[in-house]
């Protein structure tokens, strides 16, 4: 018998819906970005997302079971994010999720975002256990071991920033538009690491990160430049920046790997869309033997399939929410 | 015909269900408790206890604002979806009408307000007339001391209705003395009841997907995004 889930998004600047059968095949997967809504203001303005989440959810849902083909008789259970994000984007999605699982008498289950990310590599192939997954989004660097379907173990996350911030960061100080990420992933390559800029390794056989010391330096260097009159190329700056973030990143999920005794690697979150790690991870996974899983770009961004995939893992296992399901911006992975 | 009527637009949460014209049931509480949490459950117990599945529902009225913008988005939401899925339409009521509603057969104006912090107030002017509340000033967002001493000029009794009541009573009634009459407990909190039957008698405006909160005013980032563009504006004009 097939399982259908319909899955709602809505934890930052996305709004999404999809409808993902037995698990792993997306029927449909509507992502309405709200990013040149934030642009103007250099990043998210968490307001004018919730207003946005709240103008467009009837029609993502619409066209995400039209795309799909079915209708709420064929639709098992709804998945929705329940956090962490913005809460009053959170709330949009939630709040959506009980109306439409109250209409038509559907389980509800609340999807932990980064489960959602971490099980967009289930649609890609099959998971398979243990496995470690290095998560890296705006708001999130994480290290998480799974030994099962549903079982989360967070062995490393970041103290400070989360990588993507420390892009946007950088790139702001380079005066380069937002998002910045994807300018600094692409002049990058077109530069050499000329600049030697720290990497943070924190104390022995910690998983931890820390990015803020590194965009820090990244900072004085530029600002020592000007002083003394001289200009850096950008080119060079970025991919001085980004082999620091990337070594690092890298070696702590190798030395973790080995720790753990895992042989399956997963990469997940929007800056997994990033070429140079990409390129890296899967260099040293190659070389180490590892099996690595990286999802393509329009599932590592934030979408609704991921939260629908993950949520069908969920349901069954039996995990269900019920008519109080809230958003929660700081909820735990567990 | 059956309306579910939902307001979460303030403090006060509201459900209402109102059968052939007749008000069914009415769940109301005055409290500052998380409304996301507390509303479906709520929707569902009222619903149970009249004994009408959702299935039966001929359409949605929701308090659109203006109000708390997380409170209305909460509300607006969950009506929305619920319009969308069962294939019903939306009605929406301004909050502050359903307030007035509670002023019918006052001989005066009728101010029903929502605190909107520093100083400021959500407010409308309205009038029981020809047997039906009557909008007489749109509602709008503005400094409470400047809407009274636009109201001290006109020469009527005006009844103040606001569930932020102990925030303003002061203020009103020095600048109003004897014109202004405060309403009672009961009166100062929005009814479903009253948004119900405003939604069953009002005509369906829009799509539902179409159905967007009132927040009256834009979010602070866009207010201070246009001031600053504005700003760059007249400076280029003045090169
Ligand atoms: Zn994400």
């Amino acid at each position: 018998m097939s399982q259908i889930i319909l899955g709602i998004e809505t934890s930052c600047d996305e709004t999404s819906a999809s409808i993902v059968k037995n698990g792993r095949e997306i029927l449909s997967n509507v992502v309405s970005s709200q990013i040149e809504s934030h642009k103007r203001f250099g990043g998210v303005v968490p307001e004018i997302a919730s207003r946005h989440h709240v103008e467009q959810i009837t029609y993502i849902l619409e066209q995400a079971m039209v795309e799909g083909n079915v209708t709420f008789d064929d639709i098992d259970a709804i998945a929705v994010t329940e956090g962490p994000g913005l809460v009053g984007a959170l709330l949009v999605g939630v709040n959506a999720a009980k109306a439409l699982a109250f209409a038509h008498k559907k389980p509800l289950v609340g999807v932990h975002h980064i489960a959602g990310h971490i099980y967009a590599n289930h649609i890609v192939e099959e998971l398979t256990f243990p496995l470690l997954t290095l998560v890296v989004s705006g708001g999130h660097t994480e290290l998480v071991y799974m030994k099962d379907h549903g079982s989360f173990e967070v062995i490393g996350e970041t103290r400070d920033d989360a990588v993507g911030e420390a892009y946007d960061k950088v790139a702001r100080t380079l005066g380069l538009p937002y998002p910045g990420g994807p300018h600094i992933d692409r002049l990058a390559h077109e530069g050499d690491a000329t600049i030697p800029l720290p990497r943070a390794w924190l104390e022995e056989g910690s998983f931890d990160f820390s990015f803020s010391g590194l965009k820090s330096a990244v900072i004085n260097t530029l600002h020592n430049a000007k002083q003394k009159g001289e200009t850096l190329p950008v080119e060079n700056v970025a991919a001085s920046f980004q082999e620091s973030v990337i070594e690092v990143l890298v070696k702590k999920t190798m030395d973790a790997a080995e720790e753990k005794k895992v042989d399956r690697i997963l990469l997940a979150g929007g800056v997994a869309a990033n070429k140079g790690l990409r390129r890296e991870l899967t260099a040293t996974c190659e070389e180490k033997g590892l099996r690595l899983t990286i999802p393509p770009l329009s599932l590592c961004t934030d979408n609704a399939a991921m939260i629908a995939a993950a949520g069908s893992i969920m349901y069954d296992l039996g995990r269900r929410s019920d008519d109080r399901l809230n958003g929660r911006p700081g909820l735990e992975l567990k | 015909m059956n309306g579910l009527a939902i307001d979460t637009s303030t403090f006060v949460m509201g459900v209402g269900v109102i059968k052939d014209g007749i008000l069914v049931g009415e769940c109301i509480t005055n409290i500052n408790k998380n409304h996301s949490l507390r509303l479906m459950p709520a929707i569902r117990n009222l619903l149970e206890e009249v004994e009408i599945s959702p299935s039966e529902l001929d359409r949605i009225i929701v308090s659109e604002g203006p109000g708390s913008y997380t409170g209305v988005r909460i509300g607006v939401t969950t009506a929305k979806t619920l319009a969308w899925s069962l294939g019903i339409p939306i009605v929406g009521v301004s909050s502050l009408e359903v307030l007035a509603h509670n002023g019918r057969y006052f001989g005066g104006l009728i101010s029903p307000f929502i605190d909107a912090r520093r100083g400021q107030v959500y407010t409308g002017l309205y009038r029981w007339s020809n047997g039906r509340i009557e909008c007489v000033k749109e509602d709008q967002i503005i400094q409470h001391s400047d809407w009274l001493s636009m109201l001290q000029n006109m020469d009527e009794e005006v009844l103040f209705l606001s569930a932020d009541m102990d925030k303003h009573e002061e203020i009103i009634t020095s600048a109003l003395s004897k014109k202004a009459v405060i309403g009672n407990a009961t009166e100062l909190v929005p009814r479903p009841g009253e948004l119900a039957f405003i939604g069953t008698q009002k005509e369906i405006e829009m799509e539902t997907h179409e159905f967007h909160p009132n927040y009256i005013r834009l979010a602070e980032a866009e207010t201070n995004w246009l001031a600053a563009k504005r700003g760059e504006e007249s400076k280029n004009k003045g090169e």
